[in-house]
């Protein structure tokens, strides 16, 4: 292994992976302007945090662009859901990722190595957020797409094939559920999102809002509270068919 | 029994939440911010194709240092290898970097250019073992062995085979020329017949270093010197078989009172 950690890779295990790749069937778009995504599927293999900063230490400009990959989803769908909307959330992503390099490379190696980089990365992401918001009247920030759909909602990984009805409906419902997340104060918002919906821990949540984990842990269940009276009001409460959902 | 009931519904429900929650998460983001961010940072990779004696060859650079070279089809499969090697995409670049091309192309035709090359990625031995292989002239060609020895490494042998495996940048590092050390061409990552052609069109003599192989003969010596080479080394490669004496080892070659050559240094290459 070089110091880059996981970029050297034989000419063998290339071919190997190619094969993977094109046995996998064609790559969903084929131009190479948008080689981007080209080969993506297996060519892909899982990177952890640790690997990551461990590699980006070692070479920023060699590993970036493995760590944009990594969390793409991740901050653009954070951006969705603290803004509710989908170019908002592109811009924010977007302008996180070249914050975090520029931070990333004034950085001592030891400091990248040892950073605890979702929770940075999310901590970066709420900066760019924050910023923007600060800077533009709140009347200009929209709820909803003005379509009213969010274009970058991916279908869940279908375990039982859905029927295209259900899937619609389910999409709608989704829909509506980000419109009231959005509605949240924005003091509940932040954290109700990276707990709930990115997953996060109390102590994570701590750093990226830098706040005492007490407190976090108040306005997620505050934000909750919120959430579930907003829900109702929306006609979108848990329901009997959530219960039977949620016992099947 | 009620409040069990009560409690019951109230887990349900926290779970039915937070399954709605969740799926909120799964946003993907939109392809074109990938490409943005590295446009934005300078760290977009472009390559370019050129006719080379094994077919179009493609070459990705970084501003001005070569970072990835292979053989591909078309530009859509050089696009799934580059980024199966580095983990990082490359797009075809609008044109190239002023005087790269024709550099690599007076490369490819044998002059001396000094390319720049991006070996970061590499361990300190793969470096090592690449940059001998460097040394290789045109038209000739070394053992496995002769990198391991050359690098101060003479037991690794089969390390330096992988090592070659990893050259990002083949034909510019010639990882072509480096042969098993009974004469017999060996492996290429490209395959084995892509070595031939390759060490063909610089000049070798294939006809000659198959027979001398299967002879087992492993070194040359010119009867008017007193030193003995590798078979393609400059000095002796063109004389005739009258000129010239074979010798199947080292030993042999002491024996008959020779020493080894300071040019192809075959010594200690398979005694």
């Amino acid at each position: 292994m070089g110091p880059g950690g996981f970029a050297t890779r034989s000419w063998a295990r290339v071919f190997d992976l190619v094969r993977r790749d094109v046995d996998a069937g064609p790559a969903d778009d084929a131009g190479s302007g948008e080689a981007v995504r080209a080969g993506q599927a297996e060519c892909e293999e899982q990177v952890d945090d640790e690997t990551l900063t461990r590699a980006l230490a070692a070479d920023l400009d060699g590993t970036f662009e493995a760590l944009v990959r990594a969390y793409q989803d991740r901050l653009y769908a954070f951006g969705l859901r603290l803004t509710g909307s989908p170019r908002d959330a592109e811009e924010i992503a977007q302008d996180a990722f070249v914050r975090a390099y520029r931070a990333l490379g004034r950085y001592p190696a030891e400091r990248v190595e040892t950073l605890k980089l979702r929770a940075w990365l999310f901590q970066v992401t709420v900066n760019v957020a924050r910023n923007r918001a600060r800077t533009r009247r709140p009347a200009e920030v929209p709820l909803l797409a003005t379509d009213g759909t969010y274009e970058g909602l991916a279908d869940r990984p279908d375990d039982d094939a859905e029927q295209p009805e259900q899937v619609a409906e389910r999409q709608d419902e989704q829909d509506r559920v980000a419109a009231v997340v959005a509605t949240l104060p924005e003091r509940y918002r932040a954290a109700v999102v990276l707990r709930h919906i990115q997953g996060l821990s109390y102590q994570e949540i701590a750093v990226v809002l830098g706040q005492p984990a007490g407190t976090v842990k108040s306005n997620v269940h505050r934000g909750v509270a919120y959430l579930r009276a907003a829900l109702d009001a929306a006609g979108l409460s848990i329901g009997t068919a959530d219960l039977a959902a949620g016992r099947a | 029994m009620s409040a069990n009931v009560d409690r019951t519904r109230d887990l349900a429900s926290a779970r039915a939440l937070h399954r709605r929650l969740r799926r909120l998460g799964e946003a993907t983001a939109p392809a074109g911010v990938l490409g943005a961010v590295l446009d934005e940072l300078g760290l977009a990779e472009r390559y370019l194709s050129l006719e080379s004696p094994i077919g179009t060859l493609y070459v990705a650079f970084n501003g001005g240092r070569i970072s990835g070279v292979a053989p591909a089809a078309d530009d859509a499969a050089f696009e799934r290898t580059y980024r199966a090697r580095t983990g990082r995409s490359a797009r075809r670049a609008e044109e190239a970097p002023s005087g790269l091309l024709s550099a690599i192309r007076r490369h490819l035709a044998g002059e001396t250019v000094d390319l720049d090359l991006d070996l970061r990625q590499l361990s300190e031995f793969e470096r090592a073992v690449l940059l001998k292989a460097r040394e290789i002239p045109r038209g000739e060609v070394r053992p496995y062995g002769w990198i391991a020895r050359e690098i101060g490494r003479p037991g690794a042998v089969r390390a330096v085979g992988s090592a070659l495996n990893k050259n990002p940048v083949p034909l510019l590092i010639p990882c072509h020329r480096v042969v098993k050390s009974d004469g017999q061409l060996g492996e290429y990552a490209f395959g084995p017949s892509l070595k031939r052609q390759l060490l063909a069109s610089e000049g070798l003599d294939l006809g000659r270093i198959d027979a001398l192989a299967q002879a087992g003969i492993r070194f040359v010596a010119d009867l008017a010197g007193d030193e003995y080479c590798l078979p393609t080394c400059r000095w002796v490669r063109d004389k005739a078989p009258s000129e010239v004496r074979w010798l199947p080892s080292v030993a042999a070659a002491r024996a008959a009172g020779y020493r080894p050559c300071s040019d192809c240094r075959p010594a200690a290459i398979a005694v």
